[in-house]
């Protein structure tokens, strides 16, 4: 239980990274933290002790419930993927807002009337 | 295999265009129109085969069958979205040809329209959560690409604003679902709605509710999850504006909103009142914030809030006259929005403004122009004949039916500020005095043709209206959520009952 409660404490410390932070690049940092804690959530979900790899050979007998979920983890890659992209995209868009107004803080980037 | 073709056409046209447009970009063009052409009519095809089959076709993507696969579930509401969005792709891709040449890297705008059009349309025929949550990735991902296309500094900001709160909104609809997932071992949403209505309500569901009405809500732009929105939308080319006002909006937001809330989670109550508030703040702020607007574009991104805010107080009154307006005001927003942003966009390639003040006069110059943005404006002020006036109508009715007086009041008095706020649009920028702007460009062809039919589609629309089309085709699709989880029970029969869970 305490692992979810850490894990929860780490997806509100993303939260509040993208909201109080006024630098691009920190905004991007705390948007993956919320990513890793969601997908370490994933992972934790599919975690059983003293469970076994799902993969399944010839003559192994073992019930399914002393198995680690897999579904789970074919998520958080998927997930990683995903989260990898939009980092990338919002790295890149960091980059141009930079070269257009000199600058990272964002309440100097304001353009646009609210 | 009529489904997965909405999926892997628009892909396959995205890397075509990648792979050989790159030097030659007449094909981008060429490869993109095709795509779109060739979906928009098995969209039509499968809105008409689908009664044939029970009004529910189902693919399993691999060779396992449903809960162990991801399935794309085609049913009418799904094939009825799929319809609108395809079509107002179509013609906003047949705009885009010559518009597209005020901009250099055609082909990269083209790919990037390709992309986004396949995860909308994922979205609409998907079965599974965590295929939802990709696909919406996906579009999400090339809209913000699309909307810093011009990368001009206002357009980036407005792109990484739209990219942050998109991010921040998407994690929290994947920990939405990863709460469902440990709670039913599952991501099948008919096996979702199916686990949670046989185990009763647990504690945690109000959790993944918030999560996905933050999540979803910030998609549709519902006010306190609207900031994105004005800036946005006018941000991005034309076209696309029309396809993120248009579709984008409903697919990700209302289409999913409702498909989850009506059919896995039978329609709470609290969530629909919820739904129901959001909907009238939408509503009088979107329409508040718009009559104080000088930009047209932004104008008319802040009707969209307003408007959307009429078509979710449909959904959340879940009455039968409640959700088919909500039905109707969908296909009917999507029409005349995407209608008036392709008018913007005319206006500015031919006189590179956007501003209200430096307009003026221009119905002599852009006769075109002028007649089909009038229309659009009477259909979205809700005047007869045009199709806004019957949704309204059916909205306002349904609010009073079902008690709902106060929100039936914001409705009328919001219609009436819309039509005082379009008036000041005609009046400035096509009847009023000349000004200083001059139009340097003519209107191309392709940009006349898209508006002159979306303009006769704003009066075709109305025949939705007619009684027995009204009972054929609008019926069923609003029995998808008259039935509430009755989805589940369609999917059901499906389901793979031979192994061990």
């Amino acid at each position: 239980m305490i692992l979810y409660i850490m894990c929860f404490f780490l997806f509100l410390v993303g939260v509040y990274g993208a909201i109080t932070k006024r630098d691009l690049i920190k905004i991007i940092l705390a948007i993956g933290i919320m990513g890793y804690s969601v997908n370490l959530f994933l992972v934790l979900l599919a975690y059983r002790t003293g469970a076994l790899v799902p993969i399944l050979k010839k003559g192994m007998n073992i019930p399914a419930s002393m198995m680690v979920d897999p579904l789970p983890q074919a998520i958080v890659l998927t997930s990683i993927v995903i989260e990898l992209g939009i980092t990338a995209l919002m790295a890149a868009l960091a980059i141009r807002i930079y070269q257009k107004y000199d600058t990272f803080d964002i309440t100097k980037i304001r353009r646009l009337q609210g | 295999m009529i489904l997965s073709q909405f999926i892997f056409v628009p892909l396959l046209a995205a890397f075509l265009i990648v792979l050989f447009a790159r030097k030659k970009e007449n094909y981008a063009a060429a490869i993109a129109l095709a795509a779109c052409a060739w979906i928009l009519i098995v969209s039509f095809i499968a809105f008409f085969k689908l009664s044939s089959h029970g009004g529910m076709i189902l693919n399993n993507t691999s060779g396992w069958k449903i809960p162990y696969t991801i399935c794309l579930i085609l049913d009418n509401l799904s094939s009825f979205m799929l319809i609108v969005v395809n079509l107002v792709a179509f013609l906003s891709a047949f705009y885009a040809i010559q518009y597209i040449n005020h901009f250099t890297g055609k082909w990269n705008f083209f790919a990037l329209f390709m992309l986004m059009l396949t995860g909308m349309n994922g979205v609409l025929l998907t079965g599974d959560f965590f295929n939802l949550y990709v696909f919406m990735e996906i579009s999400l991902f090339s809209a913000y690409a699309l909307v810093a296309f011009g990368t001009e500094a206002e357009e980036l900001e407005a792109a990484f604003k739209y990219a942050t709160m998109g991010a921040i909104t998407s994690t929290m609809i994947l920990f939405g679902i990863g709460i469902l997932y440990s709670y039913t071992s599952t991501l099948t949403m008919a096996d979702v709605g199916l686990q949670l209505r046989s185990g009763g309500t647990p504690k945690m569901i109000f959790l993944v509710y918030g999560l996905f009405i933050a999540g979803f809500g910030l998609k549709t732009a519902l006010v306190p999850f609207h900031a994105w929105l004005p800036d946005a939308h006018p941000s991005a080319p034309a076209p696309i504006s029309a396809m993120l006002s248009g579709v984008l909006i409903k697919t990700l937001g209302v289409y999913a909103l409702m498909r989850i809330f009506f059919n896995v989670f039978g329609a709470p109550t609290v969530v629909m009142n919820i739904l129901l508030l959001l909907g009238s703040i939408s509503m009088v702020i979107g329409v508040y914030l718009a009559f104080v607007q000088w930009d047209f574009k932004r104008l008319l991104a802040f009707h969209s809030i307003s408007q959307i805010g009429y078509i979710v107080v449909g959904f959340a009154l879940g009455t039968y006259w409640g959700i088919l307006g909500g039905m109707f005001h969908l296909l009917n927003h999507s029409i005349f929005k995407s209608l008036l942003f392709l008018d913007a966009g005319a206006i500015e390639y031919s006189t590179g403004t956007r501003n209200l003040k430096e307009m003026g006069g221009l119905s002599k110059d852009l006769p075109v122009t002028s007649k089909t943005s009038l229309v659009a404006s009477l259909a979205i002020s809700g005047v007869p004949p045009f199709n806004g006036f019957w949704s309204k109508l059916i909205i306002i009715f349904a609010c009073f039916l079902a008690k709902q007086y106060v929100v039936g009041i914001i409705a009328a008095i919001v219609s009436i500020m819309t039509l005082a706020s379009f008036m000041k649009v005609q009046k400035y920028a096509f009847y009023g005095k000349e000004k200083h702007s001059k139009v340097t460009e003519k209107v191309p062809l392709t940009l006349k043709i898209s508006m002159i039919i979306l303009a006769a589609l704003c009066l075709i629309s109305s025949a939705v209206m007619i009684p027995s089309i009204r009972k054929n085709y609008l019926n069923p699709i609003v029995d998808t959520f008259m039935g509430r989880t009755s989805y589940i029970d369609k999917v059901e029969p499906y389901f793979d009952k031979g192994s061990v869970k």
